[in-house]
């Protein structure tokens, strides 16, 4: 009669032993089915990662307000701090900004006397939403971050998103209060850009590193450090002439661009609608949600 | 009778605590720091927690709970995913495995286990996220925030061991 408990014990202990052992494979091989599934159809994907950014977009709001206010309040101290040498800086650069506003006046002036002599076809006006960075994944797995706006707000995908010193990256999904902006530092990032100067056209690369780096240049093209790099239109996707950076180091095999944008403290950024339809899933259903 | 209810409410909200503090923990591994430089390195705070909970209370955080952690992480950090679900499991097989060497031994050994299973896993994540890419990733801010997360383990940990003698105290 005694002997019946253990017996149990002694056939139930291994099995579920066992069926904890089948449990964890089967998970380890579901992840890496999702894994696949993710390399395959990112369309799925997309789709479950809008749902749980919307689901998550409220507590990762609540969750990055009060950092966002320490760290204001931090800038205010530190801007106290050197307010002197600030002003000072700011007055040198006001005046230098003062030449270029009669500069570009002028080149204004004559563009429009220009355009209209030669009737140039307008591109369409831009209309821009903002919104507010509620999360921010940047590494050597990916680097996007989330926004609290979404396709109720008028938020597309594919749509450009710009930092208040440049171009940072386009829309990758959208659901219905927030939406993930892949950055131009992904490795899945790929960007027509031009050398402002040279005209001549090339790829921007993210390699989930600082800096992008530059491929298919023009070939013939002297690219030299510091020069500034635009967005060149190609494709339709991005309007051109969006700010992206500068070329930080030429070697014999990288052009490596260091980004206007400072990626460490984006706070608001800009979702730009220009009218374009581009090349970015034209076929696809889920554009209108 | 009523009593009684009330005690196993109360008994099994506390033991879900493990799973929503790492749920926690994912979430504001992604919440934005105006740090420079900080972003690429940002501690594994979930992966201290798997390791944590599957040393000290495995039967608290099941296999499915580190598995839904890990996709949550994916989804939200935009990384491929199931990648941090593998690294997960495994830290959690580990560190399962190790359990009789680490648990109610010195800290100095749960740190030390921390080291040897969070290397392994930042290893592990690096090839897989290299494979899925097709392109050899930068190896540089992978050892640097392995290095940020072992470092900050002593602080992650100790917050796990206050919750846990106050909360879970077994009956």
């Amino acid at each position: 009669m005694d002997q019946r408990p253990s017996t149990i014990l002694r056939i139930a202990q291994p099995l579920k032993s066992l069926v904890q052992r089948f449990t964890y494979l089967g998970l380890i091989v579901a992840a890496f089915g999702l894994m696949l599934v993710g390399k395959i159809d990112t369309v799925i994907v997309d789709k479950m990662r809008g749902e749980v950014i919307n689901v998550a977009a409220p507590i990762l709001g609540a969750l990055s307000r009060p950092i966002q206010t320490m760290s204001n309040m931090v800038d205010g101290a530190n801007a106290a701090i050197d307010m002197r040498a600030e002003n000072e800086k700011l007055r040198e650069e006001n005046a230098r900004l003062l030449q270029w506003q009669t500069a570009a006046r002028k080149l204004q002036a004559d563009n429009v006397a220009l355009s209209k002599l030669l009737q140039v076809v307008p591109e369409a006006q831009a209309s821009y939403i903002s919104a507010r960075v509620i999360a921010s994944a940047r590494g050597t797995y990916g680097n996007s971050i989330v926004l609290n706006a979404g396709s109720t707000h008028g938020v597309r995908k594919g749509q450009a998103v710009l930092g208040d010193s440049g171009f940072i990256g386009r829309v990758a999904d959208v659901s219905s209060h927030a939406s993930r902006v892949l950055l131009l530092t992904d490795v899945s990032s790929r960007v027509p850009v031009m050398l402002e100067s040279a005209r001549a056209r090339a790829l921007l690369v993210g390699g989930n590193v600082n800096r992008p780096r530059l491929v298919f240049v023009t070939p013939g093209t002297r690219v030299t450090p510091s020069e500034r790099i635009v967005t060149s239109g190609d494709g339709g996707a991005f309007p051109p002439g969006l700010p992206v950076g500068v070329v930080a180091s030429v070697t014999d095999s990288t052009i490596e661009v260091q980004l206007f944008a400072d990626y460490d403290r984006l706070e608001y950024v800009r979702i730009g609608d220009f009218g374009l339809d581009g090349l970015v899933d034209r076929h696809l259903p889920d554009k209108n949600e | 009778m009523n009593v009684a209810f009330w005690q196993r409410i109360d008994q099994s909200a506390r033991s879900v605590t493990p799973f929503l503090i790492s749920l926690a923990l994912v979430l504001l591994s992604v919440v934005p720091l105006p740090l420079p430089g900080f972003a690429p390195v940002v501690p594994a705070l979930a992966a201290m927690s798997v390791y944590h909970w599957a040393i000290y209370r495995p039967n608290l955080l099941p296999l499915s709970a580190v598995f839904a952690i890990g996709v949550l992480h994916d989804l939200l950090s935009g990384a491929p995913v199931g990648l941090s679900a593998v690294v997960f499991l495994s830290v959690y097989g580990i560190a399962l495995t190790q359990r009789r060497f680490i648990a109610g031994k010195s800290f100095l050994i749960y740190w030390f286990g921390f080291a040897i299973i969070g290397f392994g896993a930042a290893i592990e994540g690096w090839l897989l996220a290299s494979l899925w890419h097709l392109t050899l990733l930068n190896f540089r801010a992978v050892w640097f925030q392995y290095l940020v997360s072992v470092g900050s383990f002593p602080l992650i940990a100790w917050i796990f061991m206050k919750w846990q003698q106050a909360l879970l105290i077994e009956r």
